[in-house]
């Protein structure tokens, strides 16, 4: 089986600080794995090559056997890698429903349309319906985003990312900010959206409840190296891992 | 049958609301002067509402918007002075088609840069603009302008010429209120709040934001042109920051987070000038100050602090109103 | 006060080193007028974030008060100048103070500075008809200063030297206060980060007040400077602001040394301009804009932004 993204010796520095250390690893299609590492470790700044937001200096990132390094973060969402952000990316002052309409419309190209009002569409309007109801939010489909609550305005960027049907998703920190309560919720909620939506997942995570409840494989970054990739028990185990999260409780 | 042309108006209300006023008034007065008063509403109006939505809709707040509306004005001006009143319709298109042109390679250099260097820019090139029409007196008449601008056959009828602006008005209005509430004005609305997510979503946004410079460009080439039959002439302030300093400050004065705030705000601008102005002549010292205290103590405009009370003491959802 | 450059006649209106000089020396007067306006602005910018699109007005206060003091009320013109800057800076002051901090943090923050700027400038050139009328005024240059200067072939007028060594000295003094000075290193520190500073327990407000003081009090001498030079009219300032905005975006928002830099170059092409191609010398300051926002906008002379 071909994984779904090969990254391969992929480096990264900012000035003289090395934030990505010849990093490679490979996701398999359908996998749901995490990424956790202590703080500073360069788990975003590796989504943010991903996603092609920035450039890697050396190194190559194949998804689906294309190389994708250079590409726009237009073209990479087009290819089909979605992703939610440590900080809810949403439109704060549009309603729930239009901050998942706008993905929808965008996903069936209809915005360059310029003289039927939004309502009109109805495609676009029952799938971001739907992508509400499989996170649970389409009862304040009509609420202005910036009145939920911090977790569901991060399940919102979650859904914005899924409205454009991505075959990899990826992460950042979902349940950061999140009472135990809605962690627990969400832990669960990705689980089914993972298998709902047929996707290929990849979490960064503080919580490990999650990691270790729901990731399949476990990848360890740490000042910009991968420490270990296996699968969670081995990790469990490791002892160069223990060592990186000394004073963290597992 | 009748039903489903009254729900397709429906929609529409308030803006058939504004037409219908605004067509009543030549019946109501018989005073030029009036009719005037009521054209010069109409025509910044549209220009107040164009400018909008570069500024509410979509962030960029563009200083030099005067640029395309003089552009509209003195091509019809020019073209009706050197050539006759019969090149009146066809001098207008050719404002509307090189206000386009002009704006999409304006457009292409200043709005890489954003922020406040996009203001200043437009502001800029609308003053450079300003400056070489003051001092090419020989082909534009530089300051003295030019007068005696007569639009052709019926249209000189000064009624006639009053719906034929309503007319324009009312269709582009009409046309951007589709524009605002369309995917494409959602698009534009969400580069403002956060042009990031936008990419993110498979979307440019300087290619949206230059879409949206052309369009409103050429409604304000379309005011200006107008503009010069209202008057029956032009004249070099119409190039000048004021001009575009006045559109925006209408926009806030209005609201710029309403759809029709702008044109509202243009309304009580005008009346307030026209009432104020035959007073003292220190109206830019009073609306000066009246704009000072609106942006800091009632930033949404009339029409935004109105509807923030209803929505505070009524049971209307806070549902996206612009 | 009508910003048109003032061309020096040479003794031959032709390219030998006289005329090359003078002009270079015009060039020189108009930088640094340009300069002491464009350096306020681009400190204002780099400190607070704030574009004071009212800096013209200042300016234009400024040549007013030079005219207040000296013209009607006989004052000693160094006095005046001094005088002048004092009054422009509390004024600056004072507009930070009750407008501008009422808008920090707002949503579109930045459109609402330009409008409430705006605003003011309405405001402030109405008020300088209201109190001193429309028509032109004049300020004679002080005793002294109203010939010119011999060096071998070519003749300088006293003036334009006086105005260059004046913003000299304004400009070393305002470098020192900023380098030297535990106020200036906080506000250099501020342009880099103005929320670090405020956790370090610095009055960023008042180190912002005072800064915008600085910055209008730079343009209010500029404008009393300028003022015996030109006629003292009203809406000099949009003019100004213009040319100084011209400058800040080629030195580089925020960039102190840039926007000299920048003054020179502009003053110098503009000098020359004028001796050549008279009615058309400022369209050439707008190329060079034009040509600077294309390949660099961040500035000639600022570090390239990584994007």
């Amino acid at each position: 089986m071909t994984p779904i993204l090969q990254i391969t010796s992929l480096k990264k520095s900012f000035g003289g600080l090395h934030v990505t250390s010849d990093v490679s690893f490979a996701v398999m299609p359908g996998e749901i794995s995490a990424i956790i590492g202590p703080n500073g470790a360069g788990k975003t700044t590796l989504f943010n090559q991903i996603t092609g937001r920035f450039r890697p200096d050396g190194g190559s990132i194949m998804f689906d056997g294309h190389e994708i390094i250079g590409k726009s973060p237009q073209q990479i969402v087009a290819l089909g890698i979605g992703r939610a952000f440590q900080i809810a990316s949403i439109f704060p002052d549009e309603t729930v429903l239009n901050n998942i309409r706008v993905a929808c419309l965008s996903k069936l190209s209809q915005t360059r349309k310029y003289l039927h009002p939004v309502e009109h569409f109805q495609q676009a309007t029952e799938n971001a319906h739907a992508v509400l109801e499989s996170l649970g939010l389409d009862q304040q489909a009509h609420r202005m985003a910036f009145e939920l609550a911090h977790g569901d305005q991060k399940l919102l960027d979650i859904g914005i990312a899924l409205a454009l049907r991505p075959r990899l998703l990826l992460l950042d920190e979902p349940t950061a900010g999140m009472s135990p309560e809605e962690r627990l919720h969400t832990k669960e909620l990705i689980l089914k959206l993972w298998k709902d939506f047929d996707l290929s997942l990849v979490f960064i995570e503080h919580d490990m409840d999650m990691v270790f409840g729901i990731a399949q494989t476990v990848r360890v970054l740490q000042q910009g190296t991968l420490l270990a990739d296996d699968t969670p028990e081995k990790i469990r185990a490791n002892k160069q891992v223990i060592t990186a999260y000394l004073g963290e409780e597992f | 049958m009748l039903e489903k042309i009254t729900r397709r108006l429906i929609p529409a209300s308030p803006l058939g609301l504004l037409v219908l006023i605004f067509a009543m008034v030549p019946v109501i007065t018989n005073s030029p002067y009036k009719l005037n008063v009521a054209s010069h509403i109409l025509v910044w109006g549209l220009f107040a509402v164009s400018f909008n939505m570069l500024w509410g809709i979509t962030g960029m707040l563009s200083f030099g918007q005067a640029l395309y509306y003089g552009l509209g004005a003195y091509s019809v001006g020019l073209m009706v002075d050197y050539m006759g009143s019969a090149w009146f319709l066809p001098a207008l298109a050719a404002g509307l088609l090189m206000a386009f042109l002009l704006s999409f390679l304006l457009g292409l250099l200043v709005i890489r840069v954003g922020g406040v260097y996009f203001t200043m820019l437009t502001l800029a090139f609308a003053q450079l603009a300003w400056q070489i029409t003051f001092k090419w007196y020989d082909f534009t008449g530089g300051d003295d302008g030019i007068q005696g601008i007569i639009p052709p056959g019926i249209l000189q009828n000064r009624i006639v010429y009053y719906y034929f602006v309503l007319l324009l008005v009312f269709i582009s209005i009409w046309t951007l209120k589709r524009m605002a509430y369309s995917p494409f004005g959602m698009i534009l609305r969400c580069i403002q709040q956060n042009p990031e997510r936008i990419r993110f979503l498979g979307r440019r946004v300087r290619r949206n934001q230059l879409r949206i410079y052309m369009i409103s460009s050429f409604f304000a080439a379309l005011a200006g042109g107008m503009m010069a039959g209202v008057d029956s002439s032009i004249h070099t302030d119409m190039l000048l920051w004021t001009t575009s300093g006045e559109a925006i400050l209408m926009s806030v004065l209005g609201g710029i987070s309403q759809f029709f705030g702008p044109f509202f705000g243009a309304a009580v601008f005008i009346l307030l000038e026209d009432n104020i102005g035959a007073v003292t002549e220190y109206w830019p010292l009073i609306i000066g100050s009246v704009m000072l205290f609106m942006v800091i103590i009632f930033p949404k405009g009339i029409v935004g602090e109105a509807l923030s009370l209803k929505v505070r003491f009524g049971k209307t959802d806070t549902g996206r109103s612009s | 006060m009508s910003n048109r450059p003032i061309l020096l006649s040479g003794k031959e209106n032709s390219m030998d080193t006289s005329f090359f000089f003078t002009q270079l020396i015009s060039g020189l007067t108009i930088a640094t007028l340009l300069f002491l306006v464009a350096s306020g602005l681009t400190l204002i910018f780099g400190v607070g974030n704030v574009f004071n699109f009212a800096h013209g007005s200042f300016y234009m206060l400024g040549a007013y008060f030079g005219y207040q003091f000296s013209a009607v009320w006989g004052s000693n013109f160094f006095l005046t100048l001094v005088m002048t800057g004092i009054c422009a800076g509390l004024i600056g002051m004072v507009v930070e103070f009750l407008f501008l901090r009422r808008i920090y943090g707002r949503a579109n923050e930045g459109g609402f500075q330009i409008l409430l700027t705006y605003c003011l400038i309405l405001i402030i050139d109405d008020l300088v008809k209201l109190i001193w009328g429309a028509e032109y005024k004049s300020l004679a240059r002080p005793a002294g200063f109203d010939g010119a200067v011999q060096l071998g072939d070519i003749f300088i007028p006293a003036y334009n030297l006086l105005i260059i060594g004046v913003g000299l000295m304004a400009v070393i003094l305002a470098w020192l206060i900023l380098s030297r000075t535990r106020a200036g290193r906080v506000a250099r520190a501020a342009a880099v980060d103005r929320e670090i500073v405020g956790v370090l327990g610095v009055n960023v407000p008042m180190t912002m007040t005072m800064v915008f003081g600085i910055a209008t009090a730079l343009g209010g001498m500029a404008g009393t400077l300028a003022a015996p030079m030109r006629t003292v009219t009203p809406g000099a300032g949009i003019e100004v602001i213009i040319d100084s905005l011209i400058v800040v975006v080629i030195g580089g928002m925020g960039n102190f040394w840039g926007a000299w830099l920048g003054a020179i170059l502009i003053g110098e092409v503009v000098a020359f301009g004028v001796a050549f191609v008279p009615k058309w010398a400022t369209l050439f300051s707008f190329l060079i804009l034009v040509i600077v926002l294309v390949f660099k906008p961040e500035g000639l002379f600022s570090a390239r932004r990584t994007r």
